[in-house]
This record gives C-alpha cells, sequence and structure tokens, in this order.
C-alpha cells in the first residue's frame, strides 16, 4: 500500500499523515511518550518529612515540562470532612473514629486519583499521605494494578530534629489546624501526632520491597536509595528530585536592557542596547551590588543584547545558547503591523493558540518549554542566581516557578527594565 | 572552548580548553567547579571497565574531557606476563609491591592529566555490586575469556583461573559503607546492575550528570540502526536544509526500508523520526508506529538555509572558508554548530540509553553526533564522519564497544559529503623578529595545531605578527605586501619547535568585531 500523504498542521507546523482529508493515526508528536500508561506516584513518610513539599513542587514541575499531573493530599480530604481539627488524639492508632474516617479519606482520594487518571487524560497523580505502613501501601498497590497504573514511591527519611522543627515552623503552625492555637501549641501538639505514626512506621526495606518501584530521599538529599526505575517518567522523576535542594536562596529573573530593535518594535534578530538599554544595564549593576548577594551567578544567553546588558555588572558570568529568545522564523526582526500584512494567517492562528504556535521555520512556547528544561534543572541545582533573558524565555521560566499554566504562560507580564525576585517560601 | 569571549569568564586553568591535544569543550564543563576523579570499586568481572569506557565516551562526546585510566593496563605494563591467579592471592607479597606501585603510577598520570594549575580535585566513587552468578559468568565469557591475560587457554580454564582471581579479592574485600565509615564520601553504588542504586551527596552538576547517566544505561542486548531520510528533493539540486519532501528515488529507498526492517524481524522495535518532513515520509513508509522528535531536525544553516554550497561559496566566502577550517565549532550564521547539535542531541542519546531495539531516521549532521557517540568519535573527525544517503548503520552492543555494520540498500543517491579539504602546508623556515610590534588585540586568539595558543598582533605599519601567548615571542609576521597567509610551519624561537599554525575558530560575537578586519582574516583563511 501506498505511503499516506502529509500535511502541515498550520498552528504547529508538524507534519502529520491524513486518510482521506482526515487525520491518522501512527504519529506522536512529543519527544518521547512520557508516559504509556498512567503513573502513580505516592507519598511516604512521617509527618513533617517534606512530603507536601516534593508533590507540589514535582506536580509543578510535570505539569510544566507537558506532563499533565495532579496531586492529591489526603489531610486536605480529612479537613473537609471532619469541619474542625481538635487535637493530636484524632491520630492515636487505637482511635477507631479517627481510623475509619482517616480510610474514608484516603479510598476518596483514591477515587478522585482514578476519576483524574482514567477518565480526564491526567497522566500522573501524585498520592500525598503519610503510608507509612506496609498494609497501606499494599493497598494502593493493588489499586495501581486493578487500574494499569505504574506506581512509584517516594519516601522522605529525617531524623535531624532541627529540620523537623524548621518545617513545622514554615508550614505547619500556618495550616488551617492550628488556626487558633499559639506557635507553642500548636508545636507541641504536631510533635505528639508525629508520635501517633512512629510506632507503626515501616520504612521502605531493600529486601521486603525489593520489587517495588521507588526513591527514598535520605536526610533532605544528602542520600538517595533508588530501586527498579521502571521507565523514562520515573527516571526523569527521580533525576529531578536528586537535583532539588531546600537552601535558601533567591533567584533573579529580568530581560536585557532595551534593545534598538525594540525600540523599532521589531522582533528577535540580534541587535545592541539602546542609549536607555545601557542606563538599565548600569542601574542594574547598582542593584545587584545593594543586594550584596553571596555568591551571586549571572547567566545570559548569547545574543549580544542580554551579553552586553552582563558586561555592564563587571562579574563573570556563563553564556547559555538555550536561553535564546523564541526563533521566530520568517518574522524574524518584523514588526507586528508587517508580520500581519505579510502573513495574515500566521498572525490569526497565533492569537488562537499563542502556546503551540510555531512560527514558520521558527519555534513555539512549547519548544522553548522544551528546550529550557536543562536551565530549570541547573537552576534547582543552583542557589542565587541572576538570569538575564529575554521576553518570551522569561515567561517560560516564570511560568515554571510561578506554577503558571500553558494557557497564561505566552501572556505573563514580563515588561523591559524590571527585575523579578524569586524567593522559596514554605510550599512556593 | 567556547566560540564567544567572556568577561572574566570560568578559570580555564583546569579545563582540558588549552591543553595539547585539542578538546573542544562545550558549555557542559563548564558546569564543573573543579576537575572530577571517578573512581571506579568492584570485584573482578563488575563490569568496572564496561562502566569507565562507556562513561568516557559519553562524558568526552558531551565536552567534558575525559580519560580512562586503568590499573589492569599499568599492570601487564609493568609484569610482562600474566601466569596465574596466584598473582592477586591477597598475601603474595612481592605482587602486592607491584601492585600498589602501579597504582601510584597511574594516580601520578592522572594528576598530570587533571592539573595544569595547583587545584582541587572533587572525588567521586562509583562501585558495582553484583551477587548474581549468572551475571558474573556472562561477563567473564563476553570480556574475561578474550583478555590478553588469557591468550591462549580455553574457555574452562579462564572462567576457573578467573573465579579464583575474585576470590582473593573476596578476602579483603571493604563495600562503601554510606551509614558509618564513608557517608561523607560522594559516591554510587550500582547494585546487580543497575537494579538498585544507592547515592551519596552528589557535591556538583557533572556528578549529578554522571548519576543520571548511569541511573538510565542498561546491558540488555538490542540493536541500534541510523539512517538518513530518503533522497529529498533538495538533496538532488544541492541545496541544504530546508523542509522538502522525498525524492522518486527516496521514495524507493522508503520502500526498501521497510522490507529491509521486516526481514530484520525486529522484536518491539521503535522507530523516531525529525520533524521535518523528509524523515516523516520515510517513515511513514514503514507503516509502523513513530515518534516525531523536533530535537533530531537537521543542523539549522540559519542565513544559508536552502542555500548550494556554490551559492554560500559565493554570497558568503569567509563563512564557507571558516566552516571548513574548524567545522565542529563553525556555528552558521543566525544557525547552529556541530556543538550545539550534540547539546541538542543528548535528550536522544539519554533516551536511546533507555531503550531497547530503535531505528532512529535522521539527517546528515545529526547522523554524524549519534554515530560519534556510539562510535566514540572525536570532535575532530565528527564533521567528516561518513553518513551516505539510503544506508543504515546497524549498531550492535559488545563488550566494551559497538559492532558497527553498513547496509547499502540498493537505490541510487546524490552523493552529499564533502571531505575536509587539505590546507597548503609549507615547510619553510623563517627568521624570527626579536619583539612583537604594535597593539595586542585581545581577542584575537588563534589555536595552534598542538594547542598553543597564538595572539594576533597588530602591527603599527598594518601588518600583522603572530606571537605565542605562551612562550612570548613572535613566530611569523604577515603584512601588507608580504605572502599572504597560507598557514605555515613556524618556529618557536625558544624550544624551537615547530607549531603548525591552524587557522582561527570563529562563532557569531566575535565576527562582529573582527567586521573591520575582514581582509585579515581572509589572509588566515586559506
Amino acid at each position: 500500500s501506498p505511503a499516506r500523504e502529509l500535511t502541515q498542521n498550520p498552528l504547529q507546523k508538524t507534519w502529520e499523515p491524513y486518510d482521506n482529508g482526515l487525520p491518522a493515526g501512527h504519529s506522536a508528536q512529543r519527544g518521547v511518550c512520557m508516559t504509556n500508561c498512567p503513573t502513580l506516584i505516592v507519598m511516604v513518610g512521617l509527618p513533617a518529612r517534606g512530603k507536601t513539599y516534593i508533590s507540589k513542587k514535582l506536580t509543578r514541575y510535570l505539569n510544566w515540562i507537558g506532563v499533565p499531573t495532579k496531586e492529591f493530599n489526603v489531610g486536605q480530604y480529612r479537613r473537609d470532612l471532619v469541619k474542625k481539627y481538635k487535637s493530636f488524639e484524632f491520630f492515636l492508632p487505637d482511635n477507631e473514629e479517627g481510623l475509619k474516617i482517616r480510610k474514608q479519606c484516603a479510598l476518596a482520594a483514591l477515587n478522585d486519583v482514578r476519576q483524574y487518571l482514567s477518565e480526564e487524560n491526567g497522566h500522573v497523580a501524585v498520592f500525598d499521605a503519610t503510608n507509612t505502613t506496609r498494609e497501606r501501601r499494599e493497598t494502593i498497590y493493588k489499586f495501581g494494578e486493578e487500574n494499569g497504573y505504574k506506581t512509584f514511591f517516594v519516601e522522605s527519611v529525617c531524623v535531624d530534629p532541627e529540620v523537623i522543627a524548621a518545617n513545622i515552623v514554615q508550614v505547619k503552625l500556618g495550616s488551617p489546624d492550628y488556626v487558633d492555637c499559639s506557635n507553642d501549641e500548636a508545636t507541641e501538639d504536631f510533635m505528639k501526632r508525629i508520635e501517633c505514626y512512629k510506632n507503626s512506621y515501616e520504612t521502605l526495606d531493600e529486601t521486603l520491597d525489593k520489587d517495588l518501584s521507588y526513591i527514598k530521599i535520605m536526610d533532605v538529599g544528602r542520600s538517595y536509595l533508588v530501586n527498579r526505575v521502571m521507565d523514562h517518567i520515573q527516571s526523569r522523576i527521580v533525576y529531578y528530585l536528586m537535583n532539588i535542594h531546600v537552601t535558601p536562596r533567591s533567584i533573579y529573573l529580568c530581560r536585557h536592557g532595551e534593545s534598538e530593535l525594540n525600540l523599532k518594535g521589531r522582533i528577535g534578530g540580534d541587535p545592541g542596547l539602546s542609549v536607555r538599554g545601557k542606563e538599565f544595564a548600569k542601574s542594574l549593576a547598582q542593584f545587584i551590588n545593594e543586594q550584596n548577594i553571596k555568591d551571586l551567578k549571572v547567566w545570559t544567553s548569547q545574543m549580544k543584547r542580554t551579553i552586553q546588558t552582563a558586561e555592564a555588572l563587571g562579574v563573570p558570568y556563563e553564556q547559555w545558547k538555550v536561553l535564546n529568545e523564541i526563533d521566530a522564523g520568517v518574522c524574524e526582526e518584523m514588526t507586528y503591523e508587517e508580520i500581519q500584512e505579510n502573513y495574515p494567517l500566521e498572525f490569526a492562528l497565533r492569537d488562537q493558540d499563542k502556546y503551540r504556535y510555531r512560527y514558520p521555520k521558527g519555534e513555539s512556547y512549547e519548544d522553548l518549554v522544551q528546550r529550557l528544561e536543562p536551565v530549570i534543572m541547573e537552576l534547582e541545582r543552583q542557589e542565587n542566581v541572576l538570569v538575564i533573558c529575554h521576553q518570551a524565555v522569561m515567561r517560560c521560566l516564570l511560568a515554571y516557578f510561578l506554577d503558571k499554566p500553558a494557557e497564561q504562560l505566552p501572556y505573563l507580564k514580563c515588561p523591559l527594565h524590571t527585575v523579578l525576585k524569586l524567593t522559596p517560601v514554605a510550599y512556593g | 572552548m567556547s566560540a564567544a569571549p567572556r568577561h572574566g569568564g570560568p578559570r580555564r586553568g583546569r579545563s582540558g580548553a588549552l591543553r595539547g591535544g585539542e578538546k573542544k569543550c562545550s558549555w557542559a564543563s563548564y558546569m564543573t567547579n573543579s576537575p572530577t576523579l571517578i573512581v571506579m570499586i568492584g570485584l573482578p568481572a563488575r563490569g568496572k571497565t564496561y562502566v569507565s569506557k562507556k562513561l568516557t565516551r559519553y562524558l568526552n562526546w558531551i565536552g567534558v574531557p575525559t580519560k580512562v585510566f586503568n590499573l589492569g593496563v599499568y599492570r601487564r605494563e609493568a609484569v610482562k606476563s600474566y601466569k596465574s591467579y596466584d598473582f592477586f592471592r591477597h598475601d603474595n607479597k612481592e605482587a602486592m609491591e607491584i601492585r600498589k606501585r602501579c597504582a601510584l603510577v597511574a594516580l601520578e598520570d592522572v594528576k598530570a592529566y587533571l592539573l595544569e594549575e595547583c587545584g582541587q580535585i572533587a572525588v567521586f566513587f562509583v562501585e558495582s555490586v553484583c551477587d548474581d552468578p549468572e551475571v558474573i559468568a556472562a561477563n567473564i565469557l563476553e570480556v574475561k575469556v578474550s583478555s590478553p591475560d588469557y591468550p591462549e587457554r580455553d574457555r574452562e580454564n579462564v572462567m576457573d583461573d578467573f573465579l579464583k582471581r575474585i576470590e582473593c579479592y573476596k578476602v579483603t574485600y571493604q563495600p562503601l559503607d554510606p551509614d558509618a565509615y564513608d557517608k561523607d564520601l560522594s559516591f554510587i553504588k550500582v547494585i546487580n546492575v543497575g537494579q538498585r542504586f544507592l547515592v551519596n551527596r552528589v557535591q556538583d552538576y557533572i556528578q549529578s550528570k554522571i548519576v543520571y547517566y548511569l541511573m538510565n544505561i542498561h546491558v540488555q542486548p538490542r540493536t541500534i540502526y541510523l539512517c538518513r531520510h530518503g533522497e529529498s528533493e533538495y538533496n538532488l539540486v544541492g541545496k541544504i536544509g530546508g523542509d522538502s519532501g522525498l525524492s522518486p528515488r527516496g521514495k524507493q529507498f522508503s520502500q526498501a526500508l521497510k522490507k529491509f526492517i521486516e526481514e530484520q524481524e525486529i522484536v518491539d522495535l521503535k522507530v523516531w523520526t525529525s520533524q521535518l518532513k523528509r524523515t516523516i515520509q520515510t517513515a511513514e513508509s514503514l507503516g509502523v508506529t513513530y515518534e516525531q522528535w523536533k530535537i533530531l531536525n537537521e543542523i539549522d544553516a540559519g542565513v544559508c538555509e536552502e542555500m548550494t554550497y556554490a551559492e554560500i561559496e559565493a554570497k558568503y566566502p569567509d563563512e564557507f572558508a571558516l566552516r571548513d577550517q574548524e567545522k565542529y565549532l563553525y556555528r552558521y550564521p543566525g544557525g547552529e554548530s556541530y556543538q550545539d547539535l550534540v547539546q541538542r542531541l543528548e535528550p536522544v542519546i539519554m533516551e536511546l540509553e533507555r531503550q531497547g531495539n530503535v531505528l532512529v531516521i535522521s539527517h546528515q549532521a545529526v547522523m554524524r553526533c549519534l554515530v560519534a557517540y556510539f562510535l566514540d568519535k572525536s570532535a575532530d573527525e565528527l564533521p567528516y564522519l561518513r553518513c551516505p544517503l539510503h544506508t543504515i548503520l546497524k549498531l550492535t552492543p559488545v563488550a566494551y564497544g559497538c559492532k558497527v555494520e553498513t547496509i547499502t540498500l540498493n537505490v541510487e543517491a546524490v552523493n552529499t559529503h564533502r571531505d575536509k579539504p587539505s590546507l597548503n602546508a609549507c615547510v619553510d623556515e623563517f627568521s624570527l623578529p626579536a619583539a612583537a610590534d604594535g597593539l595586542r588585540l585581545g581577542s584575537g586568539v588563534v589555536r595552534g595545531g598542538s594547542g598553543q595558543r597564538l595572539l594576533l598582533v597588530a602591527g603599527r605599519r598594518g601588518g600583522f605578527s603572530l606571537v605565542s601567548a605562551d612562550f612570548v615571542c613572535v613566530l611569523q609576521v604577515f603584512g601588507a605586501g608580504q605572502d599572504q597567509g597560507v598557514p605555515k610551519l613556524c618556529r618557536h624561537q625558544r624550544g624551537r619547535r615547530w607549531v603548525q599554525f591552524a587557522p582561527l575558530a570563529l562563532g557569531t560575537c566575535w565576527r562582529q568585531q573582527w567586521e573591520r578586519r575582514r581582509l585579515c582574516l581572509a589572509l588566515f583563511m586559506k
């Protein structure tokens, strides 16, 4: 049988086969098939070990790289069911009433997981609960098997009392559970809550759990035990978890100073800074000095305007080609009016779906995100960093840090001569 | 060495950029703060050499100069002929002395390789632990039976002797102990060929990459097929780049490819293409599911897209010449270089390592990068690897490397290969003036053939001098009226060495700075 004809998707510029004028199967477009079947990530660990922190961060990362992910926090289900939290006694191992409610919440959450993964096209679900007993984990594993999900456990183990105390201060004191308590009362109650779990805690074991897929994170990332990574998405998850850290730091994002082409309203190109752009570079240098940042790393793209901006700082900087502005293909160095005049269809298409729209012979925001993933990974590894980049690039980075979905990403406000200072705090 | 200048850039001394042996460092190497010593740990036949060689191949490919120092090789140098496992008995004092000395010599070589100036070395341990006797036996058969230690013995004797050799080590083996003794070391423990990993105290970017790589590789037998799209319409007219469809012969090739794949009877074959029409059309003929990767797209030729080489030479003669001088680093204006391509392709390599049987239908430059990774080709060789149309490369991992089979499907196609043009090198002696003349052009760095840094110095009378940055002596003077810059062998005043002068490697930013000096550049670019 003859090969099928190809047609080019006008929005994404990708070639798709068609039969009788209709798109046909046989070709996938994402670089790699991330998930053949849905993945269920199960958090494991005593309270105040960073499970929710990891859940939220991982969910944010996966969504940003294009894997639809949702987290399900069982504690939230419990709060919805039991309107008012009284005390740690709810969590006592012999509190029948409490156990019943907690099991009910877990099952309700699993039900929502099933709906998300099997009915709503979710790819990954993160089940955020203590899951500290082997029995509970088996229940969840069976649930996964029945529904055709791959299960991956993420356990956080930490015995350092300082870390626990800091966690409690950061995220527990402000919890709805303790809204009417003083800090001391809250801390005391929470410590007793942790005790309730300790006796029945069965950590993932190298022998007993040797057939499960999991990563065990020890002491906030000092060491990791990784067992039976099954597929691509699990490998990416492990890599991500091994690169994140919790050391306090700040990330500064800004664009290059105003460029000569900016002045003319033209996009793209490789122009130098305008007079005002150079002024901005000087102001930036002053600002950075005043901030007195420890061991600041400075990154730029390989385009003249960001490098010129960095040069004014008088410090070493790294040039990343992947930080270059979005490639506007045939529209490079045109004004928007010219684009509308010469490529009216393209102009309209871009407004229709700005995230997926790819310039002819250029890139889309979606392409940009894929290109920027190593930058995000390295930003996670680093501490204080200033990234001098471009509008579309900065929007992508910002969307990652502020958990903005694809629809909003291309419209995030990133004006010239503005620095965004991002500091991780609590869960965001 | 990156093509763009940096202000006060990262300290270079310890990177591979300036050593003789000319490694082309990519962006990756700048992420390491200090050179890294990876130390393998494990009983014999646990895959240490396999991992060492594979890791080295990967690191070199992404641009981090890496070298393996195999103690077995040092030992074979010292003790010309291996007799039996008795050498490895832990109570064999004489042998122990020899082995200790070998280790010290190796460490001296490591030190020389890593350090140009004094500096810190980050140490990262990689331990391979395996208790599955089938795996051990398979390893012994695969790589030990053919080892220089066992030239003519039959298999059974080899197996026997080697197993006894392993026993000698077991007596004193102290595995890494993450809970107590070794908790402050940076290491990864690979258990049972990647089933489980224990990772401790990863210090920096390069260690994190190493860990990720080790966690993705596997040893299951499988085959990787690499080929280009069928001949395209643009190929027929000699245009590069673009997004044209297949020519009639290209379509013929697709059919032949389909037949070939069917005959190979490959289990669970994955097919990958780029997002350019010609590779997708080729895959369509196969009638199987395939995945499109944008990052497999052909190298972006920027302003030269859709031109023929003749048109490029006519319109952009400087660019054309530059590309032939340094094809790996050369970046098309508004486009990419092979070095950029390698960075772009790294996720493909990582995923290829994870997968089983895969057919990758790509493009000439892309295929060259992939082949260079699998066959451990250097950055200098990479842009000249032969990847003709209508030819399939079948790669099968074997022992420490890759078996490669070239299969030509008998469908004619144009030849798109360009060899490296030869430089006219004359062996002449030049008298060397005593001192450098004129202003120093700080950014005009030229790489000598042996890795020497040479500086282009403007003469007051409009000529140029070539000055050795390391020895501060003038090597050659070019000027108005003088011999127009054909690269010559030049002689150092000090040391009396012949240094073959190889031309500039330029990137976009330098080009802009050099706009005014175009004439001078043309002189050097023959």
